[in-house]
């Protein structure tokens, strides 16, 4: 079965029903347990375990210690691109929107590849708006062999492709693909994606299994918590989780949940998630799974940040420009995807890693692993 | 004394230098451990770098390293990074650790056999991880591995030696040594290794993790130490009746 049969089989409003109206006995019995159910981890997002919310984090905390240790994986995005061919509601490199479009060539790659190499990163996310015809294979089988010559671990952020695509950026060194599903709610979806291939929700949700087929080594997905009822989204993605996890063994995983803010651009989210509902979440999916990656960008600030370090999270990035070419020419700001929150220099990240106690982790791959 | 391959150690509690809060607390707890053979991801040093956080520490230690090959997923990966730890490190001892499976990191008997067999061939120290599984560990050992280093537990799990009838097999019919890797989440399991007759352990995140690592450290180092003076000392078995004072049998030596 695949995951979209899957998730054929839920209905939205149930869910919605299920999770809000779970008890105290309910999140008692989760915490009480070490392996969660996919019930389990709507009761731990449940309005009803906020009031847990503390027990949930020294949980959290625990387990995150044990299985990865105090370490932070630090990882650093680049933007090739900008170019997009969708027009998404929520996103600033949506096709209606009139901003500068670029995309880099291989000198200004190389340049943006010595500038973060200075940073001390080693764990690059190559990151490009949805544009098959500036940024498809042939692009990226110039700038990948580049990107490998210089850094160990790779990720990419791009547009869903075909599974013998994947096949091929796998072996050109790809180590993990990120897709996110934006909203797991098919109507939802439709509504936000008003043009372009990224319409096709059925394809982008089968991307994961495509890069599951194509023997990745680590998949990231996740919503984009906000589109809608970001319980449901979020529960859908632990059953995703779950999912992928029984049907491709040998890969690892990896959740985030960027979170929409109402103050960007003029696109108001449907569901708004305060700081502790997102403490809530980060515990969820770590007593949910001890072993899943969880990740937090400079989406959200400074002080979030430095709070979220012990409590679950396993990788950062940091000092991210979202605009292709920033790193090498920081004196433009008009070409990015989004505002970050969190602009501290690598080293101040670093430092308030340390002060927390965890030791930042620059490297976790060698290139001769593949 | 422990000897494996040219090296002789002294303690018998070999150390891992993972999920450390800071390289700081990594060199101490080592150091309070008094382990001499420490074992090292290569994903995840420097070579290139001489102040890479853990690799230099251990140089100024003095400590012997044990590469490991965590993260390869098949045997020609193992044996790629074992490559480029003896080049890199001018050691060629490695610990062979292979796990297609990222979640729980069980190893893979089949392709760790395989590249076990490449790498002797190659000149290296090779000291396998695998399940404690005595077949396995005869193969290997016949293979000509060094030692072999069969699982407690699951690792990172802390569960202590679940494999205990397992390890029992590996240890009566072993002769390289065996050296429990895995699982070991208290002193008191390590100590019972050692009993066992197990010839050294091989313990890191019940150390990194601990409240006071340093301190859970020189506790390990004495559990060891005891575990194997007790071994040594010949334990009593146990019964399950007590023994007559006066046996049944006590009129054939009249």
């Amino acid at each position: 079965m695949s995951f979209s049969e899957l998730l054929a089989q839920y209905d939205s409003a149930e869910v919605h029903l299920a999770i809000n109206s779970k008890s105290a006995a309910d999140v008692e019995r989760a915490l009480a347990k070490d392996k969660l159910d996919l019930d389990d981890f709507q009761a731990l997002i449940s309005p009803a375990a906020e009031a847990y919310l503390e027990q949930m984090a020294q949980r959290s905390q625990r387990i995150t210690q044990q299985r990865f240790g105090k370490n932070q994986q630090f990882y650093i995005p680049l933007y090739l691109s900008n170019m997009c061919s969708n027009v998404c509601e929520y996103c600033g490199f949506s096709m209606g929107n009139k901003i500068r479009r670029v995309t880099l060539d291989e000198q200004a790659i190389d340049a943006e590849l010595e500038a973060i190499k200075q940073l001390g990163f080693d764990h690059i996310l190559l990151v490009t708006g949805e544009s098959e015809r500036l940024t498809g294979m042939p692009y990226f089988r110039k700038v990948l062999p580049r990107v490998k010559a210089r850094f160990n671990h790779v990720s990419m952020e791009v547009q869903p492709l075909e599974q013998a695509e994947y096949e091929e950026l796998v072996s050109l060194g790809v180590d993990a693909v990120m897709v996110y599903q934006e909203t797991y709610n098919r109507r939802r979806y439709a509504e936000v994606h008003h043009k372009g291939k990224k319409c096709d929700f059925d394809f982008r949700l089968a991307t994961p299994e495509r890069l599951g087929e194509a023997g990745i080594r680590k998949i990231g997905i996740g919503a984009l918590i906000g589109l809608d009822e970001w319980r449901n989204d979020c529960f859908f993605a632990a059953a995703h989780l779950q999912y992928l996890e029984r049907r491709y063994w040998q890969s690892k995983f990896s959740i985030s949940f960027p979170r929409l803010r109402p103050c960007e651009g003029s696109f108001q989210p449907k569901s708004l998630m305060t700081d502790k509902q997102l403490v809530q979440l980060i515990c969820a999916y770590r007593l949910f799974n001890h072993d899943v990656e969880l990740s937090l960008s400079t989406r959200e600030s400074e002080h979030f940040r430095n709070h979220a370090i012990p409590l679950g999270i396993t990788s950062m990035s940091a000092f991210s420009s979202t605009q292709p070419g920033g790193y090498a020419d920081t004196s433009s700001k008009a070409l990015e995807q989004f505002e970050i929150s969190d602009d501290r220099r690598p080293e101040e990240v670093a430092a308030a890693v340390r002060k927390a106690g965890y030791q930042v982790v620059w490297k976790d791959w060698d290139r001769v692993m593949g | 004394m422990l000897n494996i391959a040219d090296k002789s150690f002294t303690s018998r509690l070999f150390t891992g230098t993972g999920k450390f809060a800071t390289s700081e607390l990594m060199s101490q707890s080592i150091q309070a451990s008094g382990s001499q053979l420490v074992t090292m991801a290569m994903k995840r040093v420097d070579v290139q770098d001489q102040d890479d956080d853990i690799l230099a520490p251990l140089l100024k230690a003095g400590v012997n390293l044990l590469p490991n090959t965590s993260g390869a997923r098949n045997a020609e990966e193992a044996i790629f990074a074992a490559q480029l730890a003896r080049e890199a490190l001018g050691t060629n001892w490695v610990k062979l650790e292979i796990h297609p499976d990222p979640k729980y990191l069980m190893p893979d008997p089949i392709e760790t056999l395989k590249a076990a067999a490449t790498l002797v061939e190659q000149g290296f120290v090779v000291l396998p991880y695998v399940h404690a599984d005595p077949v396995l560990c005869k193969r290997l050992e016949d293979l000509g591995c060094a030692a072999v280093m069969p699982l407690g537990a699951p690792i990172g799990s802390n569960k202590g030696l679940r494999s205990r009838d397992f390890l029992e097999i590996i240890i009566e019919q072993a002769r390289v040594p065996v050296v429990v890797d895995a699982g070991i989440g208290a002193p008191s399991d390590a100590a019972l290794a050692m009993e066992l007759g197990a010839d050294a352990v091989l313990v890191n995140t019940a150390m990194a993790v601990a409240k006071d690592p340093v301190a859970m450290a020189k506790a390990f180092a004495q559990a060891v130490e005891a575990g194997r003076s007790a071994y040594l000392a010949g334990l009593g078995g146990q019964q399950q009746q007590a023994m007559a004072s006066s046996p049944l049998t006590a009129f054939l030596d009249d």
